[in-house]
């Protein structure tokens, strides 16, 4: 799997946000539009796209999209 | 491993009862991180019944009177109640065994609360025609909901709405076995929990003391919910409890006529179709009018969904429960010749006025 491409993924769960702000060290818990309802898009994201199924720890130990990239990968 | 066959017994009619009061969830701010529009969209509920009034057992005995005159059936006949629900009228004695005497049954009755709700209508049934196998016990009422809480919840709460729903349940040797797969992880126990008023934590007036928790303000007499591990949950077990089923009893899922889900959320629903490759038209839901009813989902589902399109052919039905617990239950049945009742919508007025203290 590969940074980049999760990242678009990752930009595509948000509407009002524009999408050249999600960057590897984008700390995605501090944007304006992140919500506990983001969380669950997230979540099912990466269940449908790299069948790894994360869970809230998961989501509250992480700070930027690169740290829950690295985490998705290690379980894939 | 939780398989249970259960034979002789027959599901013969489904009735749900709901408040008459719509609550939308567009009218109020449910939460300081997202905008009513946002929650409607992703979680997939509009508006939901309510009352301040009218509890599970008060919606149970509409429903459950209106089903025992469209079945026919002679009061003096039902032998046993099983009620299911969180939202018990009191703390003692069980609600199952008011309804007894409200319903006017006999006292030849066997009478039982069930304290389950996301999985309760599944383990309910399994409860309830496991009396039944031997044939001494011949018809039973299935009562599952969650209405009105022990303390106010109202616009903290935009997901769950208000159902009590009865099923009846008849001794046949021709039925059908129903098969059944249940499993349960009390290590997500707090994951959805009302921490104070059990005996654990018991009530003392700083269970009062709000909170603010994934933008809503609650005390400690109300839901808190879990909210990304319940998803996670319910996107992983779901699929893997329906498929542990049919590999067990060798059958192809995807012969079932309707898939009838716990209505826990849209989004989660939606990701549980996917993963299952569930054809919309087999898979009716009922979140969008009613919310997430706890135990009375699946039954509330079929009473609002399918009525007219199944009771008088046989058709097989996969109902999976998932949630609170953690628990989840499967059952797969086969149904013919089902009375569904029209929907009762019960007005405050209708509010128990007998057993009273």
């Amino acid at each position: 799997m590969e940074l980049n491409d999760f990242i678009e993924k990752f930009a595509e769960q948000f509407d009002e946000t524009d999408a050249s702000e999600f960057k590897a060290d984008t700390e995605f818990k501090a944007l304006d539009e992140w919500s506990s309802l983001s969380a669950l898009s997230i979540i099912a994201m990466i269940d449908d796209e790299y069948d790894v199924t994360i869970k809230g720890d998961d989501i509250r130990n992480s700070e930027t999209i690169e740290d829950l990239f690295n985490l998705v990968k290690s379980k894939a | 491993m939780a398989f249970l066959e259960i034979k002789n017994v027959r599901l013969a009619g489904v009735s749900a009862g709901v408040p008459s009061t719509i609550l939308s969830n567009l009218d109020s701010q449910l939460s300081t991180e997202y905008e009513p529009e946002a929650f409607v969209k992703q979680v997939g509920v509009k508006e939901r019944r309510y009352s301040e009034i009218l509890t599970t057992s008060d919606l149970c005995y509409g429903a459950a009177e209106k089903l025992i005159a469209d079945l026919g059936w002679d009061k003096s006949d039902i032998d046993g109640i099983i009620f299911v629900s969180q939202n018990a009228d009191f703390f003692l004695p069980a609600t199952a065994c008011i309804l007894q005497d409200r319903l006017g049954l006999s006292k030849e009755c066997y009478a039982s609360d069930l304290n389950l709700g996301c999985s309760g209508w599944v383990y309910g049934l399994s409860y309830a025609a496991s009396l039944m196998t031997s044939g001494t016990i011949k018809k039973v009422l299935l009562m599952a909901g969650d209405a009105k809480r022990r303390t106010k919840q109202t616009l903290v709460d935009p997901i769950f709405g208000s159902a009590g729903t009865v099923t009846a349940l008849e001794y046949d040797v021709n039925a059908k076995a129903m098969q059944f797969h249940f499993g349960t992880d009390g290590s997500g126990f707090d994951a959805i929990i009302i921490p104070d008023g059990g005996a654990r934590n018991q009530m003392t007036v700083d269970s009062f003391h709000e909170e603010l928790l994934d933008g809503k303000t609650l005390h400690r007499f109300q839901v808190r919910m879990k909210g990304m591990d319940v998803f996670s949950f319910g996107i992983s077990t779901a699929p893997k409890t329906i498929k542990k089923l049919a590999s067990n009893y060798g059958f192809e899922y995807q012969d079932a006529d309707y898939f009838v889900f716990h209505q826990a959320n849209m989004q989660m629903l939606g990701m549980i179709q996917k993963k299952l490759k569930i054809a919309d038209e087999k898979m009716p839901t009922c979140m969008y009018e009613y919310g997430n009813t706890s135990s009375a989902s699946i039954p509330l589902t079929i009473v609002t969904q399918l009525k007219g399109r199944f009771e008088n052919k046989p058709t097989k039905f996969i109902c999976c429960g998932f949630g609170v617990g953690l628990s989840w239950g499967t059952v797969a049945l086969e149904t013919n010749n089902v009375i569904v009742s029209d929907l009762v919508e019960m007005s405050d007025e209708e509010v128990d006025k007998k057993y009273v203290v």
